[in-house]
């Protein structure tokens, strides 16, 4: 089976089988912190109390890293339109700072590298907050 | 760390029900847009592994870093799986007076066939009292 490649810059976007990669953009505040906290069980305080994040050495409350991973997924699905997961990991290598305020921070997520083989769609990613880069080889494989 | 853990593996974690409920709350919370179960629900489960396996070995939760999470699936996730998790230490390694920690949990659903593993690296950092010990 051959293979096809499309490739991207952060602000471009992949191709791959007539799908359309365009950089998905999520919101986090504050609020969203707390309500994955809920959600996933994980109340370590790093997530919601500025006291315990500035006294472990942190610039601010930060994102549970697994919170930025699932939306990693998220875009994953939005591009793939819900294609099973094969694989989907990344190391989570800067803290995403969340401030206390009603803006929050933008994490963007954008496809690199697109490949497409054996009935597998491989996904390579960027995933930045500002100007950081925030997880070290985001990489998802999906069946299609 | 006392690099006897190594290949240890952890009394196995559930069973844990998947509902509609958590499904839903956890989808919302990760501004999932897509359709059935979020790849990344089984942190709940691991979550658990990971506390039983840290205490079991008595390292401290706050010195704790996750350093590194990779799940690979053998099949989705569906609502009504019954889901248990059992973890393995498969390396560890010093790393400038942190011990790096590399995990790896099998998760099984109700007839014991593997769902999903889940690969992940924690970071014990050490202090200047315990970097002698």
């Amino acid at each position: 089976m051959s293979a096809s490649t499309g490739s991207a810059g952060s602000t471009g976007s992949a191709d791959v089988a007539g799908v359309e990669f365009e950089p998905q953009r999520f919101t986090l505040t504050r609020a969203d912190l707390v309500r994955y906290a809920g959600a996933s069980g994980d109340f370590n305080p790093i997530h919601w109390s500025d006291r315990v994040a500035g006294a472990v050495g942190l610039p601010g409350v930060i994102a549970h890293g697994m919170l930025t991973l699932g939306l990693v997924g998220s875009a994953v699905a939005a591009w793939t339109g819900g294609a099973e997961v094969l694989e989907l990991g990344a190391k989570f290598t800067a803290p995403v700072v969340v401030p206390d305020d009603e803006q929050g921070v933008v994490v963007e997520i954008a496809a690199t590298k697109v490949t497409r083989d054996n009935g597998t769609v491989s996904i390579a990613m960027e995933v930045r907050c500002g100007a950081d880069k925030v997880l070290g080889m985001p990489k998802a494989v999906v069946r299609g | 760390m006392d690099p006897t853990v190594v290949d240890r593996t952890f009394p196995p974690v559930g069973p844990y029900v998947v509902s509609t409920a958590k499904v839903t709350e956890f989808a919302t919370a990760t501004q999932w847009r897509g359709t059935g179960v979020p790849p990344t629900f089984p942190i709940l489960l691991l979550n658990d592994a990971m506390l039983a396996f840290l205490a079991d070995v008595g390292a401290s939760l706050e010195r704790i870093v996750h350093g590194e999470q990779r799940f690979s699936y053998r099949r989705p996730l569906v609502v009504g799986d019954e889901l248990t998790a059992t973890l393995r230490v498969a390396t560890l390694r010093s790393l400038g007076g942190a011990d790096v920690i590399g995990t790896l949990s099998t998760i099984t659903d109700a007839a014991g066939e593997v769902v999903c593993e889940a690969k992940a690296t924690l970071v014990h950092t050490g202090t200047t009292e315990e970097g002698a010990a």
